[in-house]
């Protein structure tokens, strides 16, 4: 048999040792890496999917982690189902990727694959033949999921090496999904750095949450800061007592640092930034909101960052290869830069993050288009126009609002079609798509586009 | 209106409207027992703001609140 030696998930962790100590913990079960070392949550049929494209929908996170580590340097393509993705883009995903296999716990799709947390005892080949493309969903400008292609070089490029501080192997958790960029980061950090991790589950309260990764000792924890706003709400989160608390996802503002570090004293606090298609571009740790300006065009490091008409932009050899699928778009710019779309103040020597160019409005971590919110409030027969735009709130980030020019007509009372506007809102969109305000505005801007004039900030 | 009988009319009011059912509301309540959900005091904020011209969420040093007492309380203070 030909030896190979191509980097993998499994090559990194059976040559690291101490397999009996580190553990991958989920909800109903807990498996160690040892467990792995000798057996398999796929029936042993891991080497079926040798050089196939595979995806992986599971609902438990932990079979996901445990399919992942099977298959990478197996599978040619790895394809992750985030929990929450609407099974309708199922056959578009599938296509799309060129899925042959589904590796499945059976609750989201019928599997060819069954995976679970039960590991069978079996003699795996796991010779890593392929370099395993990673793909990742996130959500696109017209609602059908992005398909954004990585490897386990890109995706492990911020990784280095051991991540414990003293002598105790680092106890990972992330109140992220897996896998989504900012969840697999956590995942991989904990498997390529010795150390463990704790998952979270969407099913699960914050406070079980809490107290489970309390119960494994969780020294290193991440989420977005709404992650950790409602996670500090709850009187569970003294039940952890982190060295290492990280922010990612949304823009970290100076209350949630500064109630994390009074939350947690002994914790080094750090947001980071990253996206699906850039990859982690850094990390800061004084505690400030925003990032040093000295970052930028900081050159010799492995990431390079510059600001264009207003936003950052990023090269690096984390980046995403390419989109998968067709009309996909291009990631890169001619000199290798991503354009992250997230706009930055400079104020005296900081950069701050301002918000999205795009104008998607982000609602405690979940994504709003103001125009689709548009198209169902100008279903009324009485509105003329809208323009659904974002306030900001402390505890989410921001909630949709919504501005409404009526049609000019003799009957229609203001506070009856204010009541009905959010009766058609609340049938047809998800509650965090829900304006939790209208105002009646006598006119709306059109630029000379013919667009409504946006302001994103 | 009392600071604390406009906090108890808006959850009460958006519990209504997001379809919530309330825990009884007394002081040692926790937030998160309450029956709402984080959009739901997203909201609450929201239109307390608007109510009372205070977010006391925007620049604070104390930790979060987590009963409804500390709610209350955390209002009636950023209104001192």
């Amino acid at each position: 048999m030909p030896q190979s030696d191509r980097v993998s998930l499994w090559n990194c962790v059976s040559t690291a040792g101490n397999l009996c100590g580190r553990f991958l913990a989920g909800v109903d079960a807990t498996v160690t890496l040892n467990d792995l070392a000798s057996g398999s949550c796929l029936g042993g049929r891991a080497e079926e999917l040798r050089g196939h494209s595979v995806l992986i929908a599971t609902a438990d996170q932990l079979s996901a982690a445990l399919a992942l580590i099977e298959l990478d340097g197996v599978a040619s393509r790895l394809v992750l189902w985030p929990a929450g993705l609407p099974v309708e883009y199922l056959p578009f995903v599938i296509a799309s990727a060129a899925v042959d296999s589904i590796v499945s716990d059976g609750t989201i799709v019928d599997a060819d694959f069954t995976c679970s947390p039960k590991i069978a005892p079996a003699a795996c080949d796991r010779r890593a033949s392929h370099a395993t493309e990673w793909i990742l969903l996130t959500s696109g400008t017209t609602g059908r999921p992005k398909m954004v292609a990585h490897t386990l070089a890109s995706l492990g490029g911020a990784i280095n090496g051991a991540g414990g501080t003293g002598d105790r192997a680092p106890v990972w958790s992330t109140f992220y999904d897996i896998r989504r960029y900012g969840g697999l980061q956590i995942f991989l950090r904990a498997i390529l750095s010795g150390g463990s991790l704790v998952l979270s589950s969407a099913e699960e309260s914050t406070a079980d949450f809490l107290n489970r990764a309390g119960a494994h000792n969780v020294t290193h924890i991440s989420g977005t800061p709404s992650h950790w706003r409602r996670a500090l709400m709850s009187p569970c989160a003294q039940k952890i007592h982190p060295q290492y608390v990280r922010l990612s996802g949304e823009i970290a503002d100076q209350a949630i640092l500064d109630n994390l570090h009074s939350s947690y004293p002994d914790a080094r606090v750090a947001h980071a930034f990253a996206s699906t298609e850039a990859g982690v571009a850094f990390d800061v740790r004084d505690g400030r909101e925003g990032f040093p300006a000295s970052l930028i065009e900081h050159r010799g490091a492995d990431v390079e960052m510059k600001v264009e008409d207003g936003s950052l932009r990023i090269k690096s050899s984390r980046t995403a290869a390419r989109y998968v699928g067709q009309e996909a778009g291009v990631i890169q710019d001619a000199g290798g830069f991503v354009d992250t779309g997230d706009m930055l103040e400079l104020r005296g020597d900081r950069y701050y993050f301002v918000g999205r160019r795009d104008g998607v409005i982000n609602v405690g971590g979940l994504k709003v288009h103001p125009e689709e919110v548009e198209s169902v409030i100008n279903r009324h027969p009485h509105v003329r126009m809208s323009l659904v735009r974002q306030r900001k709130n402390p505890l989410t980030g921001a909630l949709v609002v919504a501005d409404v020019v009526l049609e000019p007509s003799p009957d229609s009372a203001a506070q009856g079609v204010e009541n009905e506007i959010f009766e058609l809102c609340r049938r047809a969109l998800p509650r965090h798509k829900v304006p939790t305000s209208i105002k009646f505005v006598d006119e709306l801007a059109v630029a000379a586009t013919g667009k409504i004039v946006r302001r994103h900030a | 209106m009392s600071i604390r009988s406009e906090v108890l009319a808006q959850v009460n009011q958006i519990a209504k409207e997001q379809d919530k059912r309330l825990a009884p509301l007394t002081d040692d309540l926790a937030l998160l027992d309450s029956g709402l959900d984080s959009l739901c005091f997203a909201i609450i904020v929201a239109r307390l703001e608007d109510q009372l011209g205070i977010d006391p969420f925007s620049n604070t040093e104390e930790g979060f609140p987590v009963t409804l007492g500390e709610f209350i309380k955390f209002y009636e203070n950023a209104a001192k």
